[in-house]
């Protein structure tokens, strides 16, 4: 599977080192050069330098036959406009965008994109091992009801 | 009308001061704080702080009622999400968004927003226009740039001099809309004959601007 990765912060490092380990083609974009670093010097993926949401960066990441994209950086909307121009520009058959804000990542979930709001998985993971409960699916975890007073 | 305008740059800022002052009932977001408070000095209570990207300052503000959203940050990630955010979550009837990568107008095109304006095509276009590099000068793009009104000055050897209107063959999609002599404006009826220094105004499709330029640009 040919997997492009946006952000090469803590989560895209190691998404991308996990990845490479499980034999898939990664390529990891960042428009530092230094974020880099955190991949490790024998990391065997692909990087390219600039910025994510400008086509000429994603062409040269190799988005048109790409299997996957992945936006990880630590700006919503950044993530948000990356992965509609993967879904509906280039046709990216799977894309997926880590969105901080819960309410934003309810909107655009509703809209049709899958996104993963770490925010609220991090709190319900970190107050169901407070509370010593046994800890449950992660479907559950990574669910967002407006309505649930956690968001 | 009630328009919100997101961003308080310099474009959000004077913006909003010509839309007060062609009497619209405006509303300027700015979501740092130092610069909410200088915009406020300057224009009073239509100044609120906040993140135009976050939905509770967008209840906060009465998005829904909002018959205008203009997004002139100056980052197009920002713009579109507030754009797709007022359309699709408040109903907003129209929404405008800035783009700064001239690229993104496609983009934002197909994600649903209903214009871009593009700063950095306008500047290029009106310097492409003052320094001349070309016989066929651009001056206004329209339907996004596949069609656009283009100048040509007619110098002393272009192959046009002398002939009617009539007697040159124009590419299948261009239409001469005037031909501009001693500064003023004739109509290209059939008996008009092309001169050495005329401007003619035409608009033509953007792929066929080169066999326009061909047919009355100077042989070299």
């Amino acid at each position: 599977m040919k997997v492009i990765i946006l952000g090469c912060g803590r989560i895209g490092s190691t998404l991308a080192r996990s990845l490479v380990r499980d034999g898939e083609d990664v390529t990891i974009i960042d428009r530092t050069s230094t974020a880099f670093r955190r991949l490790g010097p024998d990391f065997k993926g692909k990087m390219v330098l600039g910025n994510g949401i400008d086509e000429e960066v994603m062409l040269k990441a190799g988005i048109k036959d790409a299997d996957a994209f992945i936006a990880v950086t630590n700006g919503d909307n950044t993530n948000i406009m990356s992965v509609q121009i993967a879904k509906e520009k280039f046709h990216v058959p799977k894309v997926i965008a880590r969105i901080y804000d819960p309410i934003r990542a309810y909107a655009y979930r509703e809209l049709g994109l899958q996104t993963i709001c770490t925010t609220v998985v991090g709190a319900r993971l970190i107050k169901d091992t407070l509370l010593g409960k046994e800890l449950g699916a992660m479907a559950d975890y990574c669910a967002l009801n407006p309505e649930d007073p956690v968001i | 009308m009630y328009i919100i305008v997101a961003g308080g740059g310099k474009v959000g800022h004077y913006l909003t001061r010509a839309l007060i002052d062609a009497g619209h009932e405006v509303l300027l977001l700015e979501k740092d704080r130092s610069r909410a408070d200088y915009l406020s000095e300057d224009l009073g209570e239509v100044v609120t702080w906040g993140d135009a990207c976050e939905v509770s300052t967008m209840k906060e503000v009465g998005m829904e009622r909002a018959d205008v959203v203009v997004a002139v940050t100056g980052d197009d990630e920002d713009n579109l999400v507030i754009c797709q955010m007022a359309k699709r979550k408040f109903h907003v009837p129209r929404t405008i968004a800035r783009v700064n990568n001239p690229k993104n107008e496609d983009i934002f095109e197909m994600l649903g927003i209903d214009a871009t304006v593009s700063s950095t095509k306008i500047i290029f276009n009106l310097i492409e226009q003052q320094i001349e590099t070309d016989e066929v000068i651009p001056l206004a793009p329209l339907q996004r740039g596949n069609i656009e009104i283009v100048e040509v000055d007619l110098g002393p050897k272009s192959p046009v001099v002398g002939k009617r209107i009539n007697q040159v063959a124009l590419p299948q999609d261009a239409l001469i809309i005037s031909i501009v002599r001693d500064g003023h404006a004739i109509l290209p009826n059939i008996d008009v004959v092309f001169k050495e220094g005329d401007s003619v105004i035409a608009l033509v499709n953007a792929d066929q601007e080169a066999q326009l330029r061909a047919i009355f640009a100077e042989s070299h």
